[in-house]
């Protein structure tokens, strides 16, 4: 049985006395950082890290410490399965636990990078994890050298236990960690061939899974502490629009009360003894709001703004090779399609929430974040006090998505408790506020124009993206020259992270920036979801225009890579040979994450126009696989965020403000519609790619495709939920 | 004070009458597995039974329990030993984030409970909780191979 994370269990390293004893070396690992072992009397004695990454008590348990906040994707345990590989550690007794943020920028940034986005938490760190695993392992074999008085070089270490086989004596990692935490680290580590790999790489289990069926597992909403009091928000109902005033007197003897606060100029918070009462007394609190020229706008009028985009003559050009318009007026074929893709909300399942207890010297946050160094930033901007005085400690967050990459609700939560100093108070937001002041997946609209030569194929492609950008909205300073590339992703000429796949001799394709005041923001997958949409919907279209099969059309333009991994699914799907009566195969492809994926829905719509998605057959080719069972189930989560969004995601803008608050207003997809999802792995084996969201991009577009193939229909504007698919209507 | 019977223990508390039974069992006895998503029956999150039926605590008020008897998910595994379907799932790897399989978990137990050998259809029927991760694949798998256990 796996040991269980510690963390949670456990306060903080640092406030446990984590003494800095000599220089810390930068960017590499160091020693001689105390952190007393407190699993109990019987260990209460001091146990050394052996590096940043690992720490090994004397009765052999491993404590991997993770940067990256672990969210569902299961980064937590590939990452110790790469840092064990190398540690060549016994698995079963691997623990794990998060370093601070604020511990992190005391030791300069020894863990690197917190942020947890972009899918790149294995990508990004595999090796300097990895270099921990082994140079601590290293480490280890130098003293049991000394121990064994044997040559490191003559020592084997597996499974925790060093071995000399000469002699046939062993001993094992906890009894000379302590002694290894004296040594100097190697300089330099070789890394194992991935092909001799024994615990990556294999379909491990997850190690935080037993607390989570027994209801055990603290996340940021679940956590308490002495004292603590609970608060709720009311934000101006339009993003952007400013608190004009409220009545606190009206609520201020409502059970629990204990004070109302406004913040930012644009919120009302009432905190109370707990979240029931706090929300009670903000129903009834009265607010008048103060939301000016805003509350004109509607979907109708953010519609208008990006129609006139499609057309517009400025244009941001993301991608370009020779003359796409002169190609396309002088084709034999042109074909035109106009797409659009709506707002999008994240829907975590736990909603926000931060604690934060404030103090004249001391700002302290307890939340689920995806970005804990810019949630101690936030922290220390909201208190003002130095970053040095803060700390936010990470719990488990109940879903992430690019949603708690912002640290809007940490804010929230040190304003609301710098009016208390000494009280700890946990901020919750009701699940409609939650819904109302998200930062939404940036709506956009895309045409595309295409030419095709009498042979049908495909001379030119002009892809005009019109919509919001997500760097305008939230990083401003990011803009390249007032370009947001980020709108490119999928569509770049080249590139390790998401580049175009498709040969294309003539090709533009450009951006016409129209910002709406509703905030975007990243949203699992980003701009890859809505551009496979564009792209590979209109790839079919093409192909049907060629009188062309979708699949042999797309082989034809594609890059060696990309048209493997679509072959691939291909393949595996049976792409091509019969099908069920009434079945039909859609296809998509993207590169986004640094990986290749491919799709294939096969899909079927009955005579009174309703879908079935049957089954999906996905490939991937993230280059290394660190976790297959784990990949798999990131793949069939993908096709459910994705087809979600593909059935029922849309967000509507009424009066200047957003018009879904509940579940009841924005549907989610549930189990009945899940269709199968076989995965398919292909990795090459020469690069690191991420796996948690290039797979979102190809549900919705593989089943446009298909339901075209179904019923004759293209749909170009999702949701889907707005379409009547029964032949005829 | 009022009383609650929760995982077969009586449990005071002193919440307003209407609170919903979900807010009792998070902020009054601690009992922090049943998890918060809509607070408008949608979701799930919430499930725990009452008189062993799989219901959304969210939208019991708590004066409407009276002395029924209420299992949430810290009241499944006893003395630490799982459950057949705690195990199925653990076994299967469920969770992702975890934060809606307390309901997950206490909807397909009342399930088993009514039919023990439920078929896809049934699980479809019954199993209506939302999943943002999207564990649904295993959720399923999971409910079968408890079924066979
Ligand atoms: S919280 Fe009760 S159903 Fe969602
Ligand atoms: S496991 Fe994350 S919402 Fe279900």
């Amino acid at each position: 049985m796996t040991i269980h994370q510690t963390s949670l269990r456990r306060p903080s390293l640092r406030r446990r006395g984590f003494l800095v004893s000599g220089a810390a070396v930068a960017g590499g690992f160091s020693l001689g950082f105390h952190i007393p072992f407190e699993d109990g009397a019987a260990h209460a004695q001091t146990v050394k890290e052996l590096n940043a990454w690992v720490v090994i008590h004397p009765d052999d348990k491993v404590v991997i410490r993770i940067a990256r906040s672990e969210m569902g994707q299961g980064t937590l345990t590939g990452l110790c399965q790469l840092v064990a590989e190398e540690l060549e550690c016994d698995w079963n007794k691997v623990a794990w636990e998060y370093p601070t943020p604020a511990e992190n920028v005391a030791r300069n940034r020894v863990w690197k990078n917190f942020s947890t986005g972009g899918s790149r938490g294995i990508r990004e760190s595999n090796q300097y994890v990895r270099e921990g695993g082994a140079m601590a392992r290293e480490m280890l074999i130098a003293a049991a050298a000394a121990q064994l008085k044997a040559p490191a070089a003559e020592l084997t270490a597996s499974n925790s236990v060093i071995t000399h086989k000469a002699s046939g004596k062993t001993v094992t990692y906890g009894a000379v960690a302590a002694a290894a935490a004296q040594l100097e680290p190697p300089r330099q580590v070789k890394l194992k061939d991935p092909k001799d790999w024994k615990i990556a790489g294999k379909p491990l289990k997850r190690l935080d899974t037993v607390d989570k069926v027994t209801g055990k597992q603290i996340y940021g909403i679940d956590f308490t502490m002495p004292g603590m009091l609970v608060a709720t928000v009311r934000a101006c109902p339009v993003i952007g629009g400013k608190l004009k005033s409220f009545d606190a007197a009206k609520v201020a003897k409502m059970p629990g009360v204990k004070k109302v606060v406004a913040i930012d100029g644009n919120a009302v918070v009432v905190v109370a003894d707990t979240y029931w009462n706090a929300r009670t007394a903000l129903a009834a609190l009265p607010t008048d709001w103060d939301i000016g020229k805003l509350g004109e706008v509607s979907s109708d009028t953010i519609s208008a703004m990006l129609k006139e985009g499609l057309d517009a003559e400025q244009a941001f050009v993301g991608n370009k090779t020779g003359d796409a318009k002169a190609a396309i007026a002088g084709a034999v074929k042109k074909v035109e399609a106009t797409y659009s893709f709506p707002y999008q909300h994240h829907v975590t399942m736990e909603p926000m929430n931060a604690t934060a207890r404030v103090t004249a010297d001391k700002c302290e946050v307890w939340c689920g974040t995806q970005n804990g160094e810019a949630a101690l930033a936030a922290a220390s901007e909201a208190s003002g006090l130095p970053v040095a005085k803060c700390d936010v400690f990470k719990q488990l967050l109940g879903g992430g998505f690019g949603r708690r990459g912002r640290s809007d609700y940490v804010r929230q939560a040190v304003l609301v408790a710098k009016e208390m100093p000494g009280t700890p108070v946990k901020l919750i937001w009701s699940r409609e506020e939650d819904m109302t002041h998200c930062q939404y997946h940036p709506i956009t609209m895309a045409k595309l124009t295409g030419g095709l030569d009498a042979q049908g194929n495909l001379v030119g492609l002009h892809m005009r993206i019109s919509g919001q950008s997500i760097l305008a909205s939230l990083l401003p300073g990011n803009l390249q020259n007032g370009m947001d590339p980020v709108v490119f992703q999928g569509l770049a000429a080249s590139g390790v992270e998401a580049a175009y796949g498709y040969n294309v001799p003539n090709l533009l394709i450009d951006h016409a920036m129209r910002n709406p005041h509703v905030t975007a923001g990243f949203w699992r997958g980003v701009n890859t979801n809505q551009n496979a949409v564009y792209m590979e919907s209109f790839m079919d279209e093409l192909a049907d225009a060629a009188g062309q099969d979708p699949l042999a059309f797309r082989l034809k333009l594609l890059k060696p890579k990309w048209a493997a991994v679509l072959k691939a699914a291909a393949d595996k799907a049976g792409y091509g040979k019969p099908l069920p009566a009434g079945h039909f195969h859609g296809l998509a492809q993207v590169m986004g994450y640094g990986s290749y994926v491919a799709g294939v829905a096969e899909v079927a719509v009955n005579p009174d126009g309703q879908l079935k998605i049957h089954k999906i057959t996905a490939a991937t080719n993230c280059g290394h696989v660190v976790n297959p069972a784990q990949i798999e189930r990131q793949v069939a989560g993908s096709f459910a965020y994705g087809l979600s969004a593909a059935l029922y995601g849309e967000i509507t803008v009424k009066d200047g403000a957003v018009e879904q608050t509940n579940f009841d207003s924005y549907n989610l997809m549930r189990i009945d519609e899940m269709p199968k999802v076989e995965t398919v792995l292909v990795p090459t084996g020469d690069f690191w790619g991420g796996v948690g969201e290039p797979t979102i991009a190809v549900a919705a577009p593989s089943v446009l495709n298909a339901i075209a193939r179904a019923t004759g229909k293209r749909v170009r504007d999702l949701p889907l939920m707005h379409h009547e698919l029964k032949k005829g209507v | 004070m009022a009383v609650l019977n929760v995982n077969g223990k009586a449990l005071n508390h002193n919440a307003d009458p209407r609170t919903p039974l979900l807010w009792v069992l998070r902020e009054q006895l601690a009992l922090t597995g049943t998890k918060y998503g809509c607070g408008i029956a949608q979701c799930g999150a919430c499930t725990v039974h009452i008189d062993g039926v799989a219901t959304r605590s969210c939208q019991v008020p708590v004066n409407s329990v009276g002395n029924r008897k209420i299992v949430t998910i810290e009241g499944l595994a006893t003395n630490g030993t799982l459950t057949k379907i705690q195990k199925a799932w653990v076994e299967a790897d469920v969770p992702q984030c975890g934060y809606c399989q307390s309901g997950m978990v206490m909807a397909a137990t009342a399930l088993l409970a009514a039919k023990p050998k439920p078929t896809d259809a049934d699980i479809d029927a019954a199993m209506t909780n939302i999943c943002r991760c999207g564990t649904y694949q295993q959720v399923r798998e999971a409910i079968h191979a408890a079924a066979k256990a």
